[in-house]
């Protein structure tokens, strides 16, 4: 077995077995890091040291029969917008740079429970904020199947890292599809969770009602086993969800018998690349051979999201981001003339200019006298928005969609265009603003040999379903198994 | 269609933002944000009379912690990413009122 | 000139919790050591999330009830966003649209002993913010010990009608939450803090009000210095009216600081922006529904309120309004020490007179509180018991009272008590025999015929003299008793 670019299942298994250990495991990685990270720059930082001690943390409990974690020995890879005590917690931006936290996620305090390695800090568009991963603060993240191409964000280099055979498991955020879309880009599986299932403790805020903690992963099972691991209520976090966490894992195998899956026509009309199409209905086709009934959905307010999402995920940024102020952390301006102008320059120095656009929006959506017509306007979509969805839902046990309308576009192609770029989230988005789980995962490739991905969509709180779906698709296929050639 | 934002009007978001822009900013900012707030217009042509807002993804009440203590951070935590500190404080240029 | 002085004050108490209003972070004023009362939601962390403290929430409605508002069945957590080194998210979570309580009222008693009643528009739970320190140099100071402290914002209808009602109102306040245990109120510590909003009804002569522009001084941490900032600003809004003619509306609402020093209010320096807080429903916090069966429980637990209990004592003891006052100013711990005297002696106006001169004196010289006041309340029962029965004089009984107050803890009992009344001969001789006797001697001495026969004409206050020479000879007797046998004897002479 090549351990770089093995799935979790065959690294636990090798490492259960003896033929390997946990150390020789993160090594491993560490060294496909070193050897082709500096041509796909998806970390910004890597955590060499601290992962082989854990890795050889784990490998003596393993001797000494002590019980393991869920993850015992598996490496990860952290998008950066997560905090990890002691480590730089940077979100790609100036701001942070200089930013270490004194605390850890709740997520990474269960990654730690579970025995988990972790390997490295991952790129992301600063702040979450973006589907490129261009507005990074330090470095543009390249796409692994194609370093000419974007790897899709704002996860962006969780999805390369894991694409790259960096990790075999990565942590994203997603806000409008900031985990799907760049799974979707790179050829990996990306899940966002329901809203709640996953605690946003010290997960960095961008939208916070909309924000969500998710695996991501080179197959439906590595996905399924980083969820378990992470899931479940937090008394740290008022918003997450108190629910049981089933064992995703152990009931991934089973197909969903009499499986409805819905469709919404609209989606594969005019503005979808023709290649992503093909490869969505050869999709629906291969789920109409297993079995499943294909069902016409109606979505009539989706055309409302991007608009929706557009004006209640900078409200919440707004706010969230004016913690960052110079005072108590962060980037304070060297030369200022008063309290105004300390805030304003140490802001205006140190965000960039995707993330003021999207506190500008904000705060002008919010302010007196627009509060109604914008930020109570789109809440009030937003209820209709999740009434399709609970109405799809009668009629359908998952809906299929694309994720994006193209392959992964080229870098610098978007970046001069924010609202062509905003119009590109459209199939994401509504997970978001209706809190339901959707899972991106490889459904072919174009003929330039770019990934394409496909989303589905479930409940609230049907992970368990939306993973078994899946995981159906993925046994048929073999688009999971594909690699990148790297160079070196 | 776009929305009639004059640069005035972005400077004074700007201000209230906390975002010192420079003229060139304040151009493509005046410009951006009128093209994107028009894209949102049509948020308009929805009918949501009677609709109740939603703030919430997940419509959760009620959600309380016990009045008990948990575990603090040492001041010298506290302070560690301060941009100026004496040791004991936050330290900010001089500041009168109580505004 | 002829006017009217309307003043609404904006109260902020700290409550009385163990923790903060949104983590477990420890809620103590700690001033000496700054900064090492934080944790990641304290210090606004990037990542960190609030959640809601369950007694702060408990604490709040019970200051809505004491206050007779309407508890909101429905409430909800709003940002309120500013910019200032304090407030280390640069949004305070507040309540904007639907406070917790609303639509209540406090019940003052003025100088002329009229009841006004004193609208409250809305009480609502939020955070404190951290101090900002200005010694002097270069740099202010921030400490962030106090971000987070829960606080209840009291805001009063405009009500008040001078100064003077602003201080009682501040002060029924101030007992009230007490009572409920709610805060310490401690003002020093700014565990209860005060804005007043003041303006001024000009009367025209032609029977017409003109309402001058609102000032909101801010800030204010003493009763003394809110009354006095009433009184500078009524003063100030007159000339300043004489001067410009501005009236409501002419000019924004002024906001201005109150210099205790030399007691001057001034103009803080306008920001250069017009406040746009921005609100909206904090996302990382869930609403919040209460059951009316959960309300009765939280109403269960206010006990009874200052006003409630002065009107029962003043019922019960039959107290003037003014004795029943003193006393539960001073709070419950005082109150229930009058009750005891009062049920132990039998005489609730003999237990007011000693508990609001005697007690109360003793306890301001000595910087006692009543808890550590060494007389028991059934020991100064007994003793007021032996007054009230006519077995001893009140001046026998305030004898006792300060010898018991240099014995230590320990010795004052009943028992002792005892002992120093036999000690000190102070029972009162009833047995007229004994009296009669001393008469006798008194009335034998020639050198009281004059008096004798002053009487005997009718001249009354001449029995004074004699009195007290009957009570030389006795080593203890009411001096009453003695008067009435003295006339039936000259009378019948
Ligand atoms: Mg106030
Ligand atoms: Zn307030």
């Amino acid at each position: 077995m090549t351990i770089a670019g093995a799935t979790t299942a065959d690294l636990m298994a090798a490492v259960a077995s003896g033929e390997t250990t946990a150390v020789e495991v993160a090594q491993a990685f560490l060294d496909r890091i070193e050897a082709h990270d500096g041509s796909i720059d998806a970390f910004l930082h890597v955590s060499k040291e601290n992962a082989l001690a854990q890795a050889a943390e784990v490998d003596t409990k393993r001797r000494s029969g002590q019980p393991l974690g869920k993850l015992a020995g598996l490496p990860i890879a952290i998008k950066d917008n997560l905090c990890t005590k002691g480590e730089p917690t940077t979100c790609s931006s100036r701001m942070l740079e200089k930013f270490v936290s004194p605390y850890d996620a709740t997520v990474i305090e269960r990654l730690r429970a579970a025995d988990a390695v972790l390997i490295g800090r991952t790129n992301l568009d600063e702040f979450a904020m973006g589907s490129s991963t261009e507005n990074s603060a330090f470095k543009t993240t390249r796409n692994p199947w194609n370093v000419a191409h974007a790897p899709g964000g704002s996860s962006g280099g969780s999805a390369a890292a894991v694409a790259a055979g960096m990790a075999p498991l990565a942590l994203g955020s997603d806000t409008g599809g900031s985990i799907r879309q760049p799974a979707g880009f790179c050829g990996v599986v990306g899940l966002k969770p329901t809203y709640g299932r996953v605690s946003r403790y010290g997960l960095v805020a961008f939208a916070s009602s909309l924000d969500q903690i998710g695996p991501m992963a080179n197959d439906v099972h590595g996905a399924a086993l980083l969820l378990e691991a992470i899931a479940g209520g937090d008394p740290l976090d008022s918003t997450c969800l108190p629910e049981a966490v089933p064992s995703y894992t152990s009931t991934l195998e089973e197909p969903i018998a009499g499986l409805r899956i819905g469709v919404v026509r609209s989606h594969y009309g005019e503005g979808l690349d023709a290649e992503v199409n093909a490869a969505l209905q050869r999709a629906i086709e291969q789920y109409e051979d297993m079995g499943a009934t294909i069902v016409d959905v109606e979505m009539p307010h989706q055309q409302y999201s991007v608009a929706t999402y557009y004006v209640i995920a900078p409200c919440e940024a707004s706010s969230n981001l004016a913690r960052y102020d110079g005072i108590h952390y962060g980037y304070r301006a060297p030369q200022f003339d008063d309290m105004i102008d300390l805030y304003a320059r140490s802001r205006g120095e140190a965000f960039g200019a995707e993330v003021k656009r999207r506190i500008m929006l904000g705060t002008f959506a919010l302010s007196a006298g627009y509060a109604d017509q914008y930020y109570n306007k789109a809440l009030k979509v937003r209820r209709l928005i999740r009434r399709d969805f609970d109405k799809a839902f009668e009629q359908c046990d998952v809906i299929l969609t694309p994720i994006a309308p193209t392959p992964a576009f080229k870098i610098g192609e978007m970046a001069d265009d924010p609202l062509a770029m905003y119009l590109s989230d459209i199939f994401t988005i509504g997970a978001n603003l209706a809190g339901v789980p959707g899972i991106s995962l490889p459904a072919g490739f174009s003929s330039s040999g770019l990934p394409i991905g496909m989303q589905l969509l479930a409940p609230a709180l049907q992970e368990e379903r939306l993973l078994r779906v899946a995981r159906m698709f993925e046994r048929a296929t073999d688009w999971h198994t594909r690699r990148p050639q790297l160079s070196t | 269609m776009s929305v009639q934002l004059s640069r005035d009007d972005v400077a004074k978001v700007a201000l209230l933002s906390r975002l010192k822009l420079d003229d060139g900013e304040l151009d493509r900012m005046t410009e951006q944000l009128g093209a994107i707030l028009g894209y949102v217009e049509r948020l308009s042509e929805v009918d949501t009379e009677g609709i109740e807002p939603m703030a919430h993804a997940v419509e959760r009440t009620n959600v309380f912690r016990a009045d008990v203590e948990t575990p603090m951070l040492p001041r010298e935590a506290a302070l560690s990413n301060a941009p100026k500190t004496d040791g004991q404080y936050f330290l900010v240029p001089q500041i009168f009122d109580a505004g | 000139m002829k006017y009217t002085t309307i003043i609404g004050l904006e109260v902020h108490v700290q409550l009385l919790t163990r923790t903060k209003l949104f983590s477990g972070c420890v809620n103590r004023f700690n001033p000496d050591a700054p900064n090492s009362q934080t944790d990641p939601v304290t210090l606004g962390l990037p990542g960190s999330l609030p959640v809601m403290n369950a007694e702060a929430f408990r604490l709040a409605v019970k200051v809505g009830m004491a206050l007779n508002c309407e508890i909101a069945r429905f409430t909800k957590w709003d940002r309120k966003q500013y910019y200032y080194p304090d407030l280390p998210k640069a949004y305070q979570i507040s309540q904007y649209d639907l406070p917790l309580c609303s639509d209540g009222f406090l019940d003052i008693t003025n100088a002329e002993g009229e009841t006004r009643r004193i609208g409250i528009i809305r009480a609502h739970l939020e955070e404190d913010a951290g101090k900002n320190l200005h010694e002097g140099g270069s740099d202010s100071k921030v400490d962030l010990n106090r971000a987070g402290t829960p606080l209840v914002e009291i805001v009063s209808q405009p009500d008040l009608r001078s100064a003077a009602e602003a201080k009682q109102y501040l002060e029924e306040l101030k007992l009230l939450l007490t009572y409920l245990a709610v805060s310490d109120c401690n003002m020093q510590e700014g565990s209860l803090r005060c804005d007043v909003n003041i303006n001024l009804h000009v009367h025209t002569d032609d029977g017409h009000n003109i309402p001058t522009p609102i000032v909101e001084v801010k800030n204010l941490n003493s009763f003394r210095g809110v009354e006095m900032a009433c009184e500078y600003e009524t003063k100030r809004q007159i000339e300043d009216f004489q001067k410009t003619g501005q009236r409501l509306g002419d000019v924004p609402k002024q906001t201005r600081g109150w210099d205790l020093a030399r007691g001057v209010s001034y103009p803080l320096r306008s920001k250069e922006e017009a406040s746009d807080y921005r609100y909206f429903p904090d996302p990382d916090l869930a609403p919040v529904t209460v059951t009316g069966e959960w309300l009765d429980e939280v109403r269960e637990t206010l006990g009874e309120l200052p006003a409630a209990r002065r009107d029962r004592l003043g019922d019960a003891w039959q107290l003037s309004q003014y004795d029943a006052s003193v006393i539960i100013t001073q709070g419950q711990d005082v109150a229930d020490y009058y009750e005891t005297v009062a049920q132990t002696c039998g005489d609730g106006k003999q237990a007011a007179n000693w508990v609001t001169q005697d007690v109360l004196r003793e306890l301001n010289e000595r910087k006692l509180s009543i808890a550590q006041f060494p007389i028991p309340a059934t020991v100064l029962g007994n003793l007021l018991n032996r007054v009230v029965a006519g077995e001893m004089t009140v001046k026998g009984a305030r004898e006792v009272f300060t010898t018991l107050l240099e014995l230590p803890a320990d010795q004052v009992t009943d028992a002792t008590v005892e002992q120093i009344i036999t000690d000190k001969g102070l029972l009162l001789v009833t047995d007229t025999g004994e009296v009669d006797k001393a008469i006798d001697l008194v009335l034998a001495d020639p050198k009281h015929e004059k008096a004798i026969a002053d009487v005997r004409g009718g001249k009354q206050q001449a029995v004074g003299p004699l009195i007290g020479n009957v009570m030389k000879h006795l080593k203890g007797a009411d001096p009453k008793a003695v008067r009435t046998r003295l006339l039936e004897r000259i009378g019948g002479a």
